[in-house]
């Protein structure tokens, strides 16, 4: 029946839809059907830009809030039917606060200790994210930065076996974030599950074994960063020199499979083999002594991705396209 | 060694209520306006009512104004720290998201809600037992006619008053507002549960339709328990209470029941976005 050879994953979505508000036009459908697979031990983060239904589709993984369609499950479990079962495995971090400004660091963690299965010791966790000097310290006058710190360390106490950790790192300092990374990488090592949202694509790339990019509530994009990287071209940008004297007869060589976009002097090139098209370029300027001035080559960016995925219009807001299509295949 | 290999135990609803109801209290003493209030408010609620209740006897014969003044002083004790003080307590942990980082943790719905109640309870639970103590020290008061139902009245007390200030934080926006939503409450609480004007001192109509109020019934058990009667007659004694409270106890019951039921139905975790 089932396929033995594939773990069970740690984390499973399928069709799942989340509505806020009535049926009709009078709701908002944030999460319109998106299928996850997470297997055991690895980090997955969820990418989008702000409204993609990131956090909508997180709260119904980690059992805050019921799916208006589809099904979940956390650990085979069902994160709000068998709540009780689940929570003691897993630890979750929300996108915002959610610990009262005048509970010491020490008293929130003694709190949180006494509602977690198996909690290490408070100092313990408060050390892991850097906060054990101010644990005396009352949560209203933590900064933003040390707050998420504070939320990680709670998150940490019972030694989840999956982690779910909306926006980790919004608003740590670059040291900060690095210190988080590294704790991450560290949970990932030892076999923890993580799911992650993030809108800083550097992060999903240093961190992340797969990731998912959402937009309008559906995953358009997903794999490992390699694969959704290569379904992006790299690009090569240069300026050539003034068309007069040796040079005014000069032509680009054949680049197969690139396409060319010129801007006066200004040449970009997108290709799917960036070395392949780079030699043949390099080639032809030292052959004809061409300066390729302000050169600069790279690889397809996550950036990139992410935002081809951005600027693509929203197929269920614009039906008509949809027809146009439909009737022209 | 032992101690950090051995398996941690799990954690129970008592545990974590405990949990819950210590980080509570912590909140609770450093709230000044608070602790002003569960302070200051007996020994003027005994002030006041005193004179409010003399007036009444003047109309009313045979009112037991001492009797009157200590439960009905606890009966304003109740709503004021449960009540009003949780409907705050719950408006200012959910817009801090308090209430929904809980959710994410082991706690079940009803022992966030609980915990979050402890030291009310406690407190006014505390400040009954004085006004009783005060009472029979200083008022003259006879002991309790029926221990049994002054423990009922106020376990069934704190229960409703919890579940009713849940219920009111759910239309509640800001910590701000809670004065003006619990109002209504309070205002019927007081006048119409036999709190400032003793039931009996009312027209029969108006004091039957007043019994069927949803603070009435429970805040009328320790009137019962306590006086031996409901203020319509002579005290029963031991066992005249039990057949006085048996209509009481069964409405203060389902009013809890039915309050719970609509605090599970209605609670908000979020802020309103």
């Amino acid at each position: 029946m089932t396929d033995t050879s594939r773990p069970r994953p740690a984390v499973a979505a399928r069709g799942l839809h989340r509505r806020y508000g009535p049926s009709g036009s009078g709701g908002f459908e944030a999460v319109r059907g998106l299928d996850l697979d997470v297997a055991p031990g690895e980090l997955f983060a969820l990418l989008g830009t702000n409204g993609a239904g990131k956090t909508s589709t997180l709260e119904v993984l980690e059992g805050l809030a019921a799916p208006s369609a589809g099904e979940v499950r956390v650990l085979g479990l069902d994160p709000l039917r068998e709540r009780a079962a689940l929570r003691p495995r897993i630890g979750v971090m929300l996108q915002e606060g959610g610990f009262p400004g005048e509970l010491t660091l020490a008293e929130t963690g003694r709190c949180w200790a006494g509602l977690t299965t198996g909690a290490r010791a408070v100092d313990e966790a408060l050390d892991l994210v850097g906060l054990l000097p101010r644990r005396t310290v009352r949560v209203k006058q933590l900064s933003g930065g040390e707050r998420r710190r504070l939320d990680l360390a709670m998150a940490l106490l019972g030694r989840p076996e999956v982690l779910f950790l909306d926006e980790p790192s919004t608003g740590l300092d670059p040291e900060a974030r690095a210190a988080v990374w590294r704790l991450i990488r560290g949970l990932r090592a030892a076999g923890t599950t993580v799911v992650l949202t993030t809108h800083y694509l550097e992060e999903a790339e240093e961190l992340a074994d797969r990731l998912a990019i959402m937009h309008h509530g559906r995953v358009v994009t997903g794999g490992t960063v390699a694969e959704v990287l290569a379904a992006h071209p790299a690009r090569i940008a240069f300026e050539l020199p003034e068309r007069t004297g040796a040079h005014a007869a000069l032509a680009l060589p054949p680049l197969p499979g690139t396409s060319t976009e010129l801007d006066g002097r200004r040449v970009l090139l997108r290709t799917p083999d960036l070395q392949g098209t780079l030699t043949e370029l390099l080639g032809w300027a030292a052959r004809h002594r061409v300066e390729l001035a302000r050169l600069d080559a790279r690889s397809a960016s996550l950036e990139e991705a992410f935002l081809a995925v951005a600027a693509s219009a929203d197929p269920a807001a614009a039906p008509v396209r949809t027809e146009s299509l439909g009737s022209a295949a | 060694m032992t101690a950090a290999t051995a398996p941690a135990p799990a954690t129970t609803p008592l545990s974590r209520l405990l949990a819950l109801g210590r980080a509570e209290t912590v909140l609770l003493r450093r709230n000044r306006t608070a602790v002003f209030v569960a302070l200051v408010l007996p020994f003027v609620l005994v002030g006041s009512l005193r004179s409010i209740l003399r007036a009444a006897a003047e109309r009313t014969p045979g009112l037991d104004v001492n009797g009157n003044l200590v439960t009905s002083s606890m009966g304003i004790v109740l709503l004021v720290v449960v009540y009003t003080n949780l409907t705050t307590a719950y408006t200012a942990r959910r817009n801090e998201l308090v209430l929904k980082r809980l959710r994410t943790g082991e706690a079940a719905d009803g022992e966030v809600l609980l915990g979050t109640a402890v030291p009310s309870i406690a407190l006014a639970l505390l400040q009954c037992l004085l006004l009783g103590v005060g009472g029979l020290a200083l008022l003259g008061l006879r002991a309790p006619a029926n221990p049994l139902l002054v423990l009922a009245g106020l376990a069934l007390s704190a229960l409703l008053l919890t579940a009713l200030a849940a219920l009111s934080s759910a239309v509640t926006r800001t910590v701000e507002t809670a004065g003006i939503t619990t109002l209504p409450l309070m205002l019927a609480a007081q006048f119409g549960s036999g709190l400032m004007i003793p039931l009996e001192s009312l027209p029969d109509t108006v004091a039957d339709l007043c019994r069927l109020l949803p603070t009435t019934p429970a805040l009328q058990l320790l009137h019962i328990g306590w006086l031996g009667t409901d203020g319509t007659g002579p005290s029963g004694g031991f066992a005249g209470t039990w057949r006085q409270a048996a209509l009481p106890l069964l409405l203060a019951a389902a009013w809890a029941g039915a309050a719970a039921w609509g605090a599970r139905r209605w609670f908000r975790w979020e802020p309103r976005r």
